[in-house]
Formats: structure tokens, C-alpha cells, sequence
């Protein structure tokens, strides 16, 4: 998966963000490669979600710049001067960023299927007939070929996040954000979530994962980031990061969610 | 019992493999007597029949009321009420959701402007609404939209325009703040999730977050039409020939006001329930994905009430 010519997928440059006179982050620079596992681990509150939001946009930054596959998000440069994109501009860049949220978010007066068909007939147009094949197709990749016509409400919180996962893949994104996907799952359920993700990273998809599993990071990360206070304290290979941390606040940090 | 308990392992001993184990006896205990129910319902009764009986010795003419229930005037006058109705509400819906998005919209001028209609709206009686719009004409002479349109105001503002006006315009303020309720009540998560697919901010308000505000704005909306439906009565004031008007006139004329007022009295319970029943079909349909099963139809609800009276009146109650 690496090649010389590739640029990063996400190339973070001193990104700040504050909401109101609070600084949640404080310079992040990082990038991530194409088709890697991204780790991004911290304590809650050093801003590892708000960092996630910014990378399709759900969250202005304030300064430095962020670009996605070598576009600046929610910007355009011309000279040295920034023009916010447009709404519809904004919305175009964000359907090749796959999300999926702690707690799912899936729409709930709609079906497994009809989550997962929305967006792709929505937003890319594509026909009825196409855009359910290809959903059930997604549904039987994360294991819920027999849930089709379920509701959200009558899936357990583990198979939620499943159809979640498919209902962001269902745009076919080159990027996928995880904003700590396991961790409103009962601890029983949190493996099935963990194996569609890790057949995710097998097929070679650029992903943003915002974890407290660290097994999951050690196994399938291929970097990792470690947060605290809106700057980024330490990084490198997740097996070296978590075996052997540098930093004190890293230590203290696996000390508590080892 | 006892036999049951004798077969059944208890502490010490090994524990019986489930298909030895014997069912405990099933519980035939006496149930509580609700002597209280009794008493009331029968005092509760007895009030009913007194009042039947007044109604039936006073000076009415059953026959009367049987008689203009389907006269072709009074039926004219509720038809008259249920268009006034439907078009009013109409205009409360569809200005009352503009005004509910434009009073969360970001742009301060159409959250003000929203506002303010809603103050104005109201914090006024809709009595004096509709003799406002009546009297229009008093003020402008012509309704003069340049050359697409030019007419004079008393030919425009017909008693049903007036009404139409007073009741919608009216209506929208409140439905206003039952769509904004409704929008409110959406979790943000859902508005994020839909943009972070790519959905536009006017999809994401047409295709995930009025539906499911539908969920909360539509009970209060029942409502609110079956208080259009008893409030277009007013209308009679400014002399649109609605339900109330026309049974009015046709009871002096006919020397019988108690009997029309009777036969009002009765289409508007008509009318009213078969809202009740339409608003009840459509909770259910917005309900979808709410619960884990839905609701039961009424049909389904009266064979459960008439299977769980039969339950409690069982063992010495009255005869099912
Ligand atoms: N919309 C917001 N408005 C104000 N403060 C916010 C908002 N979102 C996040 N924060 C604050 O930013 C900090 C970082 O939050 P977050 O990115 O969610 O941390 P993490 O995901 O690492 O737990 C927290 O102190 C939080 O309270
Ligand atoms: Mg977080």
C-alpha cells in the first residue's frame, strides 16, 4: 500500500479549533497515509473527536490547514486568500468521508435497508432498484443479510453499528472516520464491530480510528497517535507506542486503559 | 400443593434434571373484590339515566331533530364547516412549518420576522382577527397587485375569504410552534450523520428531520384541527353560512332552536370523531420505528378491553 507517487489521505498542518475562548486544539500536525489504520488514542476531552469533525467538516477550524486527499476541506485557496466552499461544496466533499459516530445515529423511521440505500439515492442519484442491491449486499458483508427490513430500534446495539458501518461504505468512500464505535456496546458486543473492522482494513480502506481498544490498535494499526490537551504528545507504530510510551501522560494513560 | 412441594427438590440433594422437575400448581387465589368500582359505576349510572330521562321529558321534538339531521341546508352548513376547516388548516400547516424553519433558521432577519408574527398572531383574540379581515375594505378600496391584478376589496373579501384568512393566519402561529417543538425534538446526532454522508441542509430537513418531528407535531396537530372544526363556528359572525349559522337560521324560522342546536350539536360530534379516527391512523403511521411493535388499531384495543374485562369479571363478576 505504499507507493512514492501517493499523497497523504489527511494532512493535518498546526489545526486549531476553539469553541468560544476555549482552545481545544492546539497545532495538530499529522498525516495519514493512504490505505493505513490510523489510531488516535487519549483521554476524553484532549479532543480527539472534535480533531475527527474537522476532517470532514462538521467543525470549522480557526487555523493552519487540513486537506483530504490533497484537497483543502472547506476551503479554496486562491493566492494567499481562503473562500469558505458552498454548502453544496462542502456536501460534495463530505460524501467521499465515511463517519460513524459512538452512538450510531442511524435514522430510525427508516429501515436497516432503507439506511443504508438513502444516501447513494439522495445524494449520487443512483436508481432504487441499484442502490437496494448494493445495500443488501453491504448488509450481508457486516452479517445482517436477515435484517434488512429491521428497524433500528429492534437491533441490538452492536448490529446498529454494523448497519451504520454499512451505511457510510454504501458511498464508497476512500476514507472512513471511527469516533469510538465500541464504545456505547455492551463489552459482549463490541467483537462483532471490531471483525467487520478489521475485514474493512484488510480490503485495503484508509481509516481514522478514535479508540479506547487497544488491542484493536496493536493488531490492526499500522500508526498511532497519542492525544492529550489538544496537541499530539507522541506517535509512531502502535506496537512500539503501546509497548514502550516515551512520555510520562502517555504512561499514565495505557496505565489506566490497559 | 403439598404434593407438588414433596416432588420438588429443595436445598441438600442433587438438582433434578429439568424434565424431572414438576411444575408448581398454578395459583387459584380469591381476587380482591373492587366493591368501590361497584358503588361508583352504579352511582356514575344512575346520573346518566336521570339526565336521558330529563332530556326525553323536555319540551323536544325527537322527531324534529330526526328531521333536519339531513336537511340539504343544515348538511350545505357543515360542508361549508369542513371546507372553511380543511383550507384553513391548510394555510396553518403549510405557513406554520415556513415559520417554524425560518424561526431555527440562522439568518436573524427570518428568525425575527417569524417571531414576530407569532406575537402578534397570537396575542390576539382570533374574534377580532376575523372582523379585521372583514372589514378590510374599509381601509383599502382595491386590491391592486399592479397588472396582474385589480379588484375591489369588498368583492374580494367574501365572508369565506375573511374566515379563510383570520382562521389560517391564525392557525399558523400555533402550528408554528408545534413544528418548531417537533424540529426540536430531533436529535443533533441526526442532522450530523446525514451531512457527513453528503446530504444537503435541505434534504437532511426534508428526508430525516421533518419526518421524524412528524412523530411530535402531529398529535398536537390533531388537536388543533379539531379545534378548527368547533373554532370556524365563529365565522358566523361575519356571515359565512357555515354549520352553526345555517342551523341557527333554520331553527328561528322552523320555531325549533333547542332542536337545531341539537342537530349541530350532533354533526359536529360526527365530524370531530371521524378526525379522531383519521388522526389516530396517522400517528401510527409516523410511529414506525419508534417502538419495537406498534400500536394496536382500535379494533385490536376494543377485542383486548372486551378480553380483559371478561379476565377481571371472571370468577364471581357478572355473567360474560
Ligand atoms: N460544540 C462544542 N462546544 C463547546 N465545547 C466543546 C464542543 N465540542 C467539544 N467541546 C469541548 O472540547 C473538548 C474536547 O472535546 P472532544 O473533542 O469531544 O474530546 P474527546 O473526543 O477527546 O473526548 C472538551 O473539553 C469538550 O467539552
Ligand atoms: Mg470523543
Amino acid at each position: 500500500m505504499t507507493s512514492l507517487s501517493k499523497q497523504p489521505m489527511v494532512k493535518a498542518e498546526a489545526v486549531h479549533k476553539s469553541f468560544g475562548l476555549i482552545e481545544v486544539l492546539k497545532g495538530i500536525d499529522l498525516e495519514v497515509q493512504q490505505g493505513e489504520v490510523f489510531c488516535l488514542v487519549g483521554p476524553s476531552g484532549s479532543g480527539k473527536s472534535t480533531f475527527l469533525r474537522c476532517i470532514n467538516h462538521l467543525e470549522k477550524i480557526n487555523a493552519g490547514r487540513l486537506y483530504v486527499d490533497g484537497q483543502l476541506v472547506g476551503y479554496r485557496q486562491k493566492g494567499d486568500k481562503l473562500y469558505e466552499l458552498k454548502e453544496r461544496e462542502v456536501a460534495d466533499q463530505r460524501k467521499d468521508i465515511g463517519m460513524v459516530f459512538q452512538r450510531f445515529n442511524l435514522f430510525p423511521h427508516m429501515t436497516a435497508l432503507q439506511n443504508v440505500m438513502e444516501a447513494p439515492m439522495q445524494v449520487k442519484g443512483e436508481s432504487k432498484a441499484n442502490a437496494r442491491e448494493r445495500a443488501a449486499k453491504l448488509l450481508e458483508r457486516v452479517g445482517l443479510g436477515d435484517r434488512k427490513g429491521n428497524y433500528p430500534a429492534q437491533l441490538s446495539g452492536g448490529q446498529q453499528q454494523r448497519v451504520a458501518i454499512a451505511r457510510a461504505l454504501a458511498m464508497d468512500p476512500k476514507l472512513m472516520l471511527f469516533d469510538e464505535p465500541t464504545s456505547a456496546l455492551d463489552p459482549e458486543l463490541v467483537g462483532e464491530v471490531l471483525d467487520v473492522m478489521r475485514d474493512l482494513a484488510e480490503s485495503g480502506m484508509t481509516m481514522v480510528v478514535v479508540t479506547h481498544e487497544m488491542g484493536f490498535a496493536r493488531e490492526v494499526g499500522d500508526s498511532l497517535v497519542f492525544m492529550d490537551g489538544g496537541v499530539v504528545v507522541e506517535s509512531g507504530h502502535p506496537r512500539d507506542v503501546l509497548s514502550n510510551p516515551q512520555h510520562d501522560r502517555t504512561k499514565a494513560f495505557l496505565a489506566n486503559v490497559l | 400443593m403439598t404434593e407438588a412441594n414433596d416432588k420438588t427438590p429443595v436445598g441438600g440433594g442433587s438438582v433434578a434434571a429439568p424434565d424431572e422437575r414438576v411444575k408448581p400448581e398454578a395459583i387459584k387465589a380469591i381476587p380482591v373484590r373492587h366493591y368501590g368500582r361497584w358503588v361508583s359505576s352504579v352511582v356514575v349510572l344512575f346520573l346518566l339515566a336521570a339526565i336521558v330521562l330529563a332530556f326525553s321529558r323536555g319540551q323536544i321534538e325527537w322527531s324534529v331533530v330526526g328531521e333536519y339531521i339531513n336537511d340539504g341546508t343544515v348538511i350545505r352548513g357543515a360542508w361549508a364547516t369542513l371546507q372553511l376547516t380543511l383550507y384553513a388548516m391548510l394555510i396553518g400547516v403549510v405557513l406554520g412549518m415556513v415559520l417554524a424553519v425560518m424561526r431555527l433558521s440562522q439568518n436573524p432577519v427570518l428568525r425575527n420576522v417569524a417571531w414576530g408574527y407569532i406575537w402578534f398572531f397570537r396575542g390576539t383574540p382570533v374574534l377580532v382577527q376575523l372582523f379585521l379581515w372583514f372589514n378590510l375594505s374599509l381601509v383599502f378600496t382595491y386590491v391592486d397587485l399592479g397588472p396582474i391584478y385589480k379588484n375591489e376589496m369588498t368583492d374580494v373579501m367574501t365572508p369565506f375569504m375573511a374566515a379563510l384568512l383570520g382562521l389560517g393566519l391564525n392557525e399558523a402561529a400555533y402550528m408554528a410552534e408545534i413544528g418548531r417543538a417537533g424540529i426540536q425534538s430531533v436529535d443533533r446526532g441526526q442532522t450530523e450523520a446525514a451531512h457527513a454522508l453528503g446530504m444537503s441542509p435541505a434534504k437532511t430537513t426534508r428526508r430525516i428531520v421533518l419526518p421524524q418531528a412528524m412523530r411530535v407535531i402531529i398529535p398536537p396537530t390533531g388537536n388543533e384541527f379539531i379545534n378548527m372544526l368547533k373554532t370556524s363556528s365563529l365565522a358566523y359572525v361575519i356571515g359565512f353560512s357555515e354549520l352553526f349559522l345555517v342551523s341557527r337560521e333554520v331553527g328561528s324560522v322552523n320555531l325549533a332552536v333547542m332542536e337545531l342546536l341539537i342537530v349541530v350539536t350532533i354533526w359536529y360530534l360526527i365530524l370531530t370523531t371521524i378526525f379522531s379516527i383519521g388522526q389516530y391512523y396517522l400517528e401510527r403511521h409516523f410511529a414506525r420505528g419508534s417502538d419495537r411493535a406498534l400500536p394496536p388499531t382500535p379494533l385490536q384495543k376494543i377485542r383486548a378491553n372486551v378480553l380483559s374485562f371478561r379476565r377481571q369479571a371472571g370468577p364471581g363478576g357478572v355473567g360474560a
